[in-house]
């Protein structure tokens, strides 16, 4: 007997459904078409980012490098500058845009976002903190980890009461993140300027400077985080329904909840602590990708994460290149995702 | 104005000539308790701070000037400045959130939640990083311009679609065009070392370092709004009864509307622009004192005024003590009290829907 048995869906057209002894999963593969195409073009423009730079280098020369082929000065410059920068963009901008996507999910409303509850402000006041007092820059993307997950954990407690209830937990992470602000603005001029200029461009979110121990952090991270996002999100589809149509369903709502949150955290933690808080990837994506592919399942998670990470390498490479100064990332995430965001927030209110 | 027009709850209930006149005597005696209040502050304010002064060289420094007195110098120069700037930030503010709160039958309206303060931020900051602007006479026009634009886009987004707009919408869609804003003002800031230095001491939202010819420039719009403000108590009743109940009333609920509108964007444009955006007075005082005074308007607005400037300039005072020898920005303290009584708002109301 097969393992798995494929079908067309008959109901869904673009879905098939795979089918084991345990677990029947219907795949929209019309979107993991759209998801591959992403990750082609992805791949495309990351290696053009690669050729631009006061070095420059061409196509060719840049995918030999990458393999490790061609003159070592070549190699150093994609292989130790170049390419940590641009995988960081890539695994970054996808944890941004999931975890966007699961809070958008979680809480009913498309205006919702990590910066927007307050898990960046956590960050940031661990991290402005840790650069203004002058401690050891290698472990700053714990402490931003710690302020993340310590922030996540203070609006869960906050937001409980029996449940937790979606409203309760965007007002409830508005306050907590205007204390934290509080907090930050007062080292902010508590500290002499050329100590705070750092904590302030970090704060703009940037991913210049990045490593090999970067990358390998992220990767490490997002293997064990991102399916579970993935996984998780036919108990997002369920909770979308509403909370009565969820339950007679069977699903567990505090238990689904949790679960969601935590992930949607831990990506967002994970992103914030490595980058800074990179504004509107996580806000603006999701509804691209709704836009796109259709109401989320699993395949548009997948999706999203693929057009978060075009998106914020795009930006990247503005943020560095296109501009006669080089940029911090966040602040053309924000230039670039303003002015259409104000738009759909218009749009996205009429929907709700 | 006739007793039979007081609508709302308190004195109905009660009901009776005489309980209603006794609530009206102990209404005016607790605001004569809040104006000693109001004092009191203004004396510790004038007092209190890394260098404490006695009671006597503040009322000879207020009332007897004399310039070779280093004490009364302090007082003259920087406490006095700071204390009335406190006062009537605190007090305008206080309003201006009572009046939003009313006009948007919304319990979460205030400016800094509602995008208004960073909006007058933004623009400020714009102004003096691209046209070199110095004082608050000059950026004073663009305080309104943004806080007018940030509150119509606010506005504009979350009356969208079904429902008009409810607490939630209003608080997302000025949380996001905050962020939005702060990015942009940050933006600015980091590409000039000087604005920097310069503005994150206004940024944080202080009422330290501004002198009173500052406030003259401001205080007709700030103080002359509250005022004006104080007076639509009657008119601000009626409107939170709902638009269709207002307008049976007779009431041109649009007119009134965008009167009280402009008033709060003349009032935060004028408070942030002295102050910078301090948050929280607006949204915590007016709840402090409908819990005390009850829905109705004609009164809590007085009350919101005196309470808000007893707030603010108790928060500063507060902010000078706690961490001496350095100090605590006003706006980090009101922060620090404000946001977990929107938290326990949160929790406490059925704001969900």
């Amino acid at each position: 007997m097969a393992v798995f048995d494929y079908a067309a869906s008959p109901r869904r057209p673009g879905h098939i459904t795979v089918r084991s002894r345990f677990v029947a999963l219907r795949v929209n593969y019309r979107v993991l078409l759209f998801a591959l195409i992403a990750s082609v073009l992805l791949l495309l423009l990351a290696t053009y980012a690669m050729t631009l730079g006061s070095y420059s280098i061409p196509f060719s020369g840049v995918v030999k490098a990458v393999v490790g082929q061609g003159d070592p000065e070549r190699l150093t410059v994609v292989r130790t500058l170049r390419l940590p920068r641009v995988i960081c963009a890539i695994l970054i901008g996808a944890a941004l845009a999931m975890s966007g996507s699961i809070f958008q999910g979680l809480v009913r409303n498309p205006l919702v976002s990590p910066d927007v509850i307050g898990i960046s402000e956590g960050a940031g006041l661990f991290a402005v903190f840790w650069i203004v007092t002058g401690f050891d820059l290698a472990l700053l993307p714990a402490a931003a980890f710690a302020g993340a997950a310590l922030t996540a954990m203070a609006i869960y407690v906050l937001t409980w009461k029996g449940g937790i209830s979606p409203n309760r937990l965007i007002l409830v992470g508005i306050g907590i993140g205007a204390m934290l602000r509080a907090g930050t603005n007062y080292l902010s001029v508590r500290y002499p300027v050329e100590q705070v200029r750092p904590a302030v461009v970090w704060q703009m979110g940037s991913i210049y400077g990045s490593d090999w121990g970067d990358v390998k952090l992220l990767t490490g991270l997002l293997l064990v985080i991102a399916p579970i996002a993935v996984a998780l999100t036919w108990q997002l589809r369920a909770l979308q329904l509403g909370d009565g149509v969820a339950r007679s369903l069977g699903l567990p709502l505090e238990r689904a909840r949790l679960g969601l949150i935590v992930s949607a955290c831990a990506l967002a933690a994970v992103a914030v602590a490595l980058a800074g808080p990179i504004g509107f990837v996580a806000l603006m994506v999701p509804h691209i990708a709704r836009m796109l592919a259709g109401p989320l399942s699993g395949s548009v998670m997948i999706f999203t994460g693929v057009l978060g990470a075009l998106f914020l390498l795009g930006a990247d490479m503005i943020a560095q290149h296109a501009l006669p100064v080089s940029l911090p990332v966040g602040v053309v995430t924000g230039a670039v995702g303003a002015p259409y965001f104000l738009f759909l927030l218009y749009r996205a209110n009429v929907r709700v | 104005m006739t007793s039979s027009d007081a609508p709302m709850g308190v004195v109905t209930i009660r009901g009776g000539k005489g309980s209603r006149r006794w609530l009206s005597v102990s209404r005016a005696a607790g605001l004569a308790l809040l104006l000693a209040g109001v004092v009191l502050v203004a004396l510790l304010s004038l007092g209190v701070g890394s260098l404490t002064i006695s009671l006597g060289d503040v009322w000879d420094g207020l009332f007897h000037y004399d310039k070779s007195s280093y004490d009364q110098t302090v007082i003259r120069s920087l406490r006095l400045p700071r204390t009335i700037i406190g006062l009537a930030v605190g007090g305008g503010l206080a309003v201006a959130g009572a009046t939003m709160q009313a006009v948007t039958r919304n319990p979460l309206a205030e400016p800094a939640i509602l995008g208004v303060s960073s909006g007058a931020s933004f623009a400020i900051v714009t102004a003096v990083y691209f046209l070199g602007l110095t004082t608050p006479s000059q950026y004073l026009w663009f305080g309104f311009a943004g806080a007018l634009g940030a509150a119509m886009v606010v506005l504009f987004i979350a009356s969208a679609g079904r429902g008009g707009p409810s607490p939630v919408k209003l608080a997302l869609a000025g949380v996001v065009l905050s962020s939005l804003l702060g990015a942009w003002t940050s933006a600015l800031i980091l590409l000039d070392e000087q604005t920097l230095d310069v503005a994150r001491f206004w940024l944080v939202g202080s009422v330290a370092g501004r002198g009173l010819d500052t406030f003259w420039v401001v205080a007709p719009f700030l103080v002359g709004g509250a005022i004006v403000c104080l007076f639509l108590g009657h008119q601000l009743n009626v409107l939170s009864l709902g638009d269709e109940t207002a307008q049976a009333l007779g009431m041109r609920t649009a007119r009134i509307r965008l009167l009280c509108s402009i008033l709060v964007v003349l009032i935060t444009g004028a408070a942030v622009s002295v102050a910078g955006p301090i948050g929280f007075v607006g949204l915590a005082t007016p709840h402090i004192v409908r819990a005390i005074v009850g829905p109705d308007y004609r009164w809590v607005l007085p009350y919101s005024l005196l309470v808000g400037a007893i707030f603010l300039t108790g928060a500063d005072v507060v902010g000078r003590v706690v961490a001496k020898p350095s100090e605590l920005q006003t706006g980090v303290v009101t922060a620090l009290v404000g946001a977990p009584f929107l938290i326990y708002l949160a929790r406490q109301r059925a704001l969900a829907n």
